[in-house]
């Protein structure tokens, strides 16, 4: 089953932590969003392997843009 | 000879005598010194702090007369704070880096930034209790406004003797709502509550409206609170200037140089007020006590509030966001985000919070603004 991270918020990537085919823990840390001068955290929503990344650090994301995806 | 010598080298032990007669300037080079150590060391507000405990230090040398008349500090305190210009000129820099998007496009977290001024008020009740005058207490309860400039902007104009103890303790407080605004909002909140998502959903809010709102408050606030105007308006005029666009380079003075200008003046004269005859007394104390009560009461009439709206919304407001709706920008909002990520790893409170935060930095200036004009309706003051 795969899991989609959804941008809570609109903003921009300062960091992504992690690569495809990466394992991650629920609730690991898996990149930065920038919003409001502020760095937020975005936490993996299950367990799984990252299949996909979808941008890119310095990417300007609106709000529920995919960003990446676990499964 | 001898004798015109050692007179003239008298001179120079006069002010080491003059500081061995008074205790009070002692303790206050020291005070002064512990204000620059918490902002150099510690990093806590070196802007303001840095100038604040060097204006201490040079105050508190004896026999330098600064603060005498045509003193160096005089001069400037004269003509910044004397006049209020000082905050006013900060004000335009605040409303040019402020983006009130969030508030504009989830106008009920307005409400949040109303609430959050209610210790405001309570403090002020509170500084009438303990016997200081009508106008030392509007100065007291000012400080609830979490607002530097506006608690300047006031305690200048109708109790400048507090002005040291009370921009002191504005300041200190605003640096400290992270350690201060957890315990309440934990204390006050169920754990259900603070687990709450709040989905964010950005509606777009046009240019348009975000130029007519300074202008809309201008108008609005000016006619039901003429005395606030001076705040109201220079905020609004910074922040009309961002959203046209059109005068970045005035945008930019205001946000920067002019805004660093009278920060280093507006320092220097805090530090100049802050004399050992003036600030050791018992009633800096309690002035002190009384503005530690008024951020927490901010902050619990906040989370009530938010509360509130959580019952009428059935549930969809996470009230910690509540604790946002102080002037303390953007400290606040940055608190809420924080706590609330830490009871939900799937809780993003940031732009919610934002939005009473930009909220509160209104809200504080229309409740002084307001409370001005009642205290101008009752005759208390002209």
């Amino acid at each position: 089953m795969a899991d989609e991270v959804l941008a809570p918020m609109p903003g921009k990537i300062i960091k992504i932590l992690v690569k495809p085919g990466d394992d991650v823990l629920e609730e690991e840390e898996v990149l930065f969003l920038e919003a409001m001068k502020m760095d937020n955290p975005i936490f993996a929503p299950s367990s799984g392997k990252v299949k996909e990344i979808l941008v890119r650090e310095g990417d300007e994301v609106d709000v529920d843009r995919v960003l990446l995806i676990i499964e | 000879m001898l004798e015109v010598i050692l007179n003239g080298l008298g001179g120079l032990v006069a002010g080491f005598q003059a500081l061995a007669m008074d205790w009070r300037s002692v303790v206050m080079l020291i005070v002064g010194g512990i204000l620059l150590y918490l902002g150099i060391k510690k990093d806590c507000e070196p802007l303001l702090l840095v100038p604040i405990g060097f204006g201490c230090i040079l105050v508190n040398v004896p026999l330098t007369d600064l603060m005498a008349k045509d003193g160096f500090l005089r001069v400037i305190y004269d003509a910044g704070v004397d006049t209020e210009l000082f905050p006013l000129l900060i004000f335009i820099g605040i409303g040019a880096m402020t983006d009130f998007g969030p508030v504009l496009a989830n106008p009920s977290t307005f409400l949040l930034g109303a609430a959050g001024q209610f210790g405001i008020f309570l403090t002020l009740l509170m500084a009438l209790f303990f016997g200081f005058t009508k106008l030392e207490a509007v100065s007291i309860g000012i400080i609830g406004a979490c607002d530097g400039p506006t608690a300047i902007y006031v305690t200048s104009k109708y109790a400048p003797h507090l002005l040291g103890a009370v921009s002191v303790a504005a300041y200190s407080y605003m640096a400290l709502v992270p350690v201060i605004q957890p315990p309440i909002m934990r204390a006050l909140t169920t754990k259900d509550e603070r687990e709450t998502i709040m989905k964010y959903s950005a509606r777009p809010v046009s240019k348009t409206t975000k130029m007519l709102f300074p202008l809309v408050i201008t108008i609005l606030g000016g006619l039901i609170a003429p005395k606030g105007l001076p705040l109201l308006g220079s905020i609004m005029l910074g922040n009309l200037m961002r959203e046209s666009g059109v005068v970045s380079r005035l945008t930019k003075a205001s946000e920067n140089e002019i805004a660093n200008v009278v920060t280093l003046f507006l320092g220097l004269c805090i530090g100049a007020t802050m004399s050992g005859a003036a600030f050791l007394r018992p009633q800096t104390l309690i002035i002190l006590a009384l503005g530690f009560m008024a951020i927490c009461l901010d902050t619990a009439c906040g989370i009530l509030f938010a509360k509130g709206m959580r019952v009428l919304s059935g549930g969809k407001i996470n009230p910690l966001i509540g604790a946002a709706g102080i002037s303390a920008f953007p400290m606040a909002a940055r608190v809420v985000q924080r706590e609330g990520i830490k009871y939900n790893k799937k809780s993003y409170l940031i732009m919610h919070a934002m939005g009473a935060n930009a909220g509160g930095q209104i809200g504080s200036v229309i409740a002084a603004a307001v409370m001005l004009s009642v205290l101008a309706g009752m005759g208390i003051i002209s």
